[in-house]
């Protein structure tokens, strides 16, 4: 068997130069796939107040934390699609949501949704994180809930 | 007293970690240093012997329900079933940290028993460099978070064990997957000790290979339980979600992919040795990021035990400590390693450094997308998420040419390959690949182009790979060959399952009465029945589904509402009937009042090929595994001419 399969002009170190270059490339390549996929597909936090203040365009799918405001939960009459708001203490934004709630999901508990605001102003969820256990709180949720008491308070 | 006596042993381990670590740089004047050397290999051994004594005491404090140990009286419960009480032992942070140093133990005392084919010497400094970083995480266990602390006052009752983490599937996803993450520190210790010896080699490829192939074979089998448990445990069907937590254990398995590969390419042509040193170094400290991110409470999630910033903290600077160190051993010495071989183009080796260029860009866009939301988050711009758009934008295209290039590189001769007969061995495999697409196209309506070539390239990779063992004597197959053939097909089986059940899902929302009927993908579901049952530490109401196809009775499904008393917790226990071409998927609602029940199924096509492939895949690396590493010959022979013949 051919032993010898270093192509004819190609040594060794240039060979590894050209690895090397290869190597960059590839990792620049998949740096730039990464990053220009971020920009398009990197969903932002919103909180109630975030939503008044810089509104999200409809159909633009984020995310929407808070706490499920107490009394507000309703269920529409197919059984299955649930309305109710979504508050961080200051103000608070409508969502609907059909399915099958998390286990944890709520009243005046933290929840995490998923989706798009429709024409009207409603949040309409495609999924709902509810906080997984006693210990847990969302960190995002946590966060914009300490800021808006921050502002109530000062 | 049992429990003190294993806080003792864990000190008595820590010292004899240490001295593992000296072990091989010690000198005393008047004495030679093989003395000093040969303490290195009864220091492993002690010192997994104390680290197993430690762990077993903790294990009988969970046992037998010491409340008085403050980590039995926070995690532990009376009522809870036995396994989940010696699960809970690494169920919690400071056991999850003392099973990390069990397994680096056991991983030191397999290094100790093993052959050294590099020398005694060589593997003194292995040793050496797993007790150094096993010295850091002593220190973390026993400063920091001290897994046998007492109460003043024991509490009679125990605080009880998340739910959701009581289940066979998780009890046994942080030991596999801790096995891979240690495992990969033995191939780090293997690159710094070659890095001090200036012996990065063939020889040295060969004696690392089989600790790689544990790790990665470990690893992903702890993947694909930890896969496994989400998707029958958390209710919603999904198996994996490209949680920052998913990817820490995913980014590690990536590398000891890439590494496993780079490593045959060193031992057979002596080429790649840098990138291979690189890739041992890069592959642990993942792991140990791995750790970090999930056990520092820098991510929130079911993973996270507890948010303690000193803790992390610690990692962190344990964390920067090792990889800075081994980054800059690496960059002062890179340059002395000599240039090894060259090659061509066209050939195993070119395969397998174009499998290594993608997985690492693979492994690359990984991180940058669990990277940057925390990068974001630091500099305060506003939290965002990354989630499967992005991954699915950005790891599925790296992977088709990864699989494309999977099928034919085995096919290849190490050294300059023929060519001339290639397309005809992978005409079967490309004509199934082309007839799989338009059958899934025209049959079952598949018209996502993305679906079409995840079926296309199932087909190419699974037949080419029963090509490759096509016609062998099975016996006198190396072993080495019949691993590489089931990790390949093992991969097959995993992308055809992940482009199935993601195409063809069938989902049914639904509120029934007692007596409704309703139906998915040609399955008719009757409420039957919802009626309370009782478990040892839970309530639950349970739904009596019949399921039938085309009248005929097919099973019984109970899916169930769960409320565990200690913690009070609900959890949805889904109902699932697994058949070979699919799962029956079925989950309880809430009543909603008016005697309707919410009920939502999912008819999921060969969604259990996913995790048997990815046992396969782990099997395919054990088998490898017991190949003795100087077949060299025979595992040399071009597997291409023997299919031709």
């Amino acid at each position: 068997m051919n032993t010898n399969t270093i192509k004819p002009g190609m040594k060794p170190k240039h060979q590894r130069l050209v690895l090397l270059g290869l190597a960059l490339a590839a990792m620049a390549g998949a740096l730039a796939l990464g990053i220009s996929a971020l920009g398009t597909s990197a969903t932002y936090f919103y909180a109630p107040s975030d939503v008044f203040a810089h509104a999200p365009a409809p159909g633009e799918a984020i995310r929407l934390g808070g706490l499920v405001q107490k009394g507000s939960v309703q269920r529409l009459p197919d059984g299955l699609t649930l309305a109710f708001r979504v508050t961080d203490n200051a103000r608070d934004v409508p969502v609907r949501y059909t399915g099958i709630v998390p286990d944890l999901f709520r009243e005046g508990q933290g929840v995490i949704t998923e989706g798009h605001f429709d024409a009207q102003g409603t949040f309409i969820a495609t999924s709902v994180l509810a906080k997984h256990d006693e210990k847990y709180m969302p960190p995002e949720v946590a966060g914009s809930l300490h800021k808006v008491q921050g502002k109530v308070t000062s | 007293m049992i429990v003190e006596l294993g806080h003792a042993a864990l000190w008595l381990a820590a010292a004899f970690a240490l001295l593992q670590a000296l072990a091989p740089w010690l000198r005393a004047p008047a004495d030679d240093a093989e003395r000093w050397t040969g303490l290195a290999v009864p220091a492993a051994l002690a010192q997994a012997l104390l680290v197993s004594l430690a762990f077993g005491s903790l294990v009988w404090a969970f046992a037998t329900s010491d409340f008085s140990v403050k980590l039995v009286a926070e995690n532990s419960h009376t009522m809870k079933p036995m396994l989940y009480k010696l699960s809970g032992v690494w169920g919690n942070h400071e056991g999850s940290m003392l099973l990390w140093i069990l397994v680096m133990a056991v991983a030191g005392a397999a290094v100790s028993l093993a052959d050294s084919p590099l020398g005694d010497r060589f593997r003194a400094l292995v040793l050496s460099m797993q007790g150094i970083i096993a010295l850091g995480f002593y220190a973390f266990l026993l400063a920091a978070s001290n897994p046998f602390a007492r109460l003043a006052i024991a509490p009679t009752q125990g605080n009880g064990l998340n739910p959701l983490l009581q289940d066979p599937g998780l009890a046994f996803h942080p030991p596999m997957l801790y096995a891979g993450y240690v495992g990969l520190s033995v191939a780090f210790a293997f690159a710094v000790a070659a890095l001090l010896e200036r012996r990065v080699g063939p020889a040295w490829a060969a004696a690392v290979r089989p600790w790689v192939l544990a790790a990665w074979a470990a690893l992903g089998c702890g993947i694909t339980l930890g896969s496994w448990w989400a998707y029958y445990e958390l209710g919603w069907g999904g198996y994996w979600f490209w949680d920052p937590v998913e990817n820490a254990s995913l980014m590690p398995w990536l590398a000891a992919t890439a590494l496993l590969h780079s490593v045959a390419v060193l031992a057979k042509r002596d080429a790649l040795r840098n990138w291979t040193i690189l890739l041992a170094v890069v592959g642990f400290s993942l792991s140990m990021i791995g750790t970090f991110v999930v056990r520092s409470g820098l991510l929130t999630s079911v993973h996270a035990f507890a948010v303690d910033p000193a803790r992390g903290a610690f990692l962190l600077v344990l964390l920067a400590l090792y990889i800075g160190g081994a980054l800059l051993l690496y960059a002062l010495r890179a340059s002395t390693v000599a240039v090894g071989e060259g090659f061509a183009p066209v050939s195993r080796e070119g395969a397998l450094v174009a499998n290594n260029l993608l997985l690492a860009a693979g492994l690359g866009v990984v991180f940058v997308g669990s990277g940057y939301p925390l990068l974001v988050d630091v500099l305060g711009v506003g939290p965002i998420s990354v989630g499967p758009p992005y991954f699915n934008a950005t790891f599925g295209p790296l992977m088709i040419p990864l699989v494309l290039l999977m099928a034919v590189g085995p096919f290849l001769t190490w050294g300059a390959a023929r060519t001339d007969k290639l397309a005809r061995k992978l005409a079967v495999p490309g004509l199934l690949a082309v007839a799989l697409a338009l059958y899934a196209f025209a049959v079952w309506d598949v018209r996502a182009a993305f679906s079409l070539i995840g079926f296309a390239l199932s087909a190419w990779l699974g037949v080419a790979t029963l090509a490759i063992l096509w016609g062998r004597m099975p016996w006198r197959t190396p072993r080495a060959t019949w691993g590489m053939a089931l990790a390949h097909l093992g991969v097959a089986f995993t992308l055809f399952g992940i482009t199935a059940s993601g195409a063809l899902t069938r989902e049914l929302l639904v509120n029934l009465r007692l007596g409704e009927s309703a139906e998915v993908a040609g399955y008719t579901m009757k409420l039957v029945d919802v009626a309370p049952v009782a478990g040892a530490n839970w309530t639950a109401l349970e739904a009596t589904l019949d399921v039938s196809r085309g009248g005929q009775p097919l099973t019984v499904l109970h899916p169930q509402a769960r409320l565990y008393t200690s913690p009070m917790m609900d959890t949805t226990e889904a109902a699932i009937h697994t058949r070979i071409n699919g799962d029956l998927y079925a989950v309880l609602g809430k009543p909603d009042g008016s005697g309707r029940w919410q009920l939502h199924v999912w008819w999921k096509p060969f969604v259990i090929w996913i995790w048997a492939g990815g046992l396969i895949m782990a099997l395919g690396g054990a088998l490898s595994m017991t190949a003795r590493a100087s077949a060299r010959r025979s595992a040399a022979q071009p597997v291409g001419a023997l299919v031709a013949a």
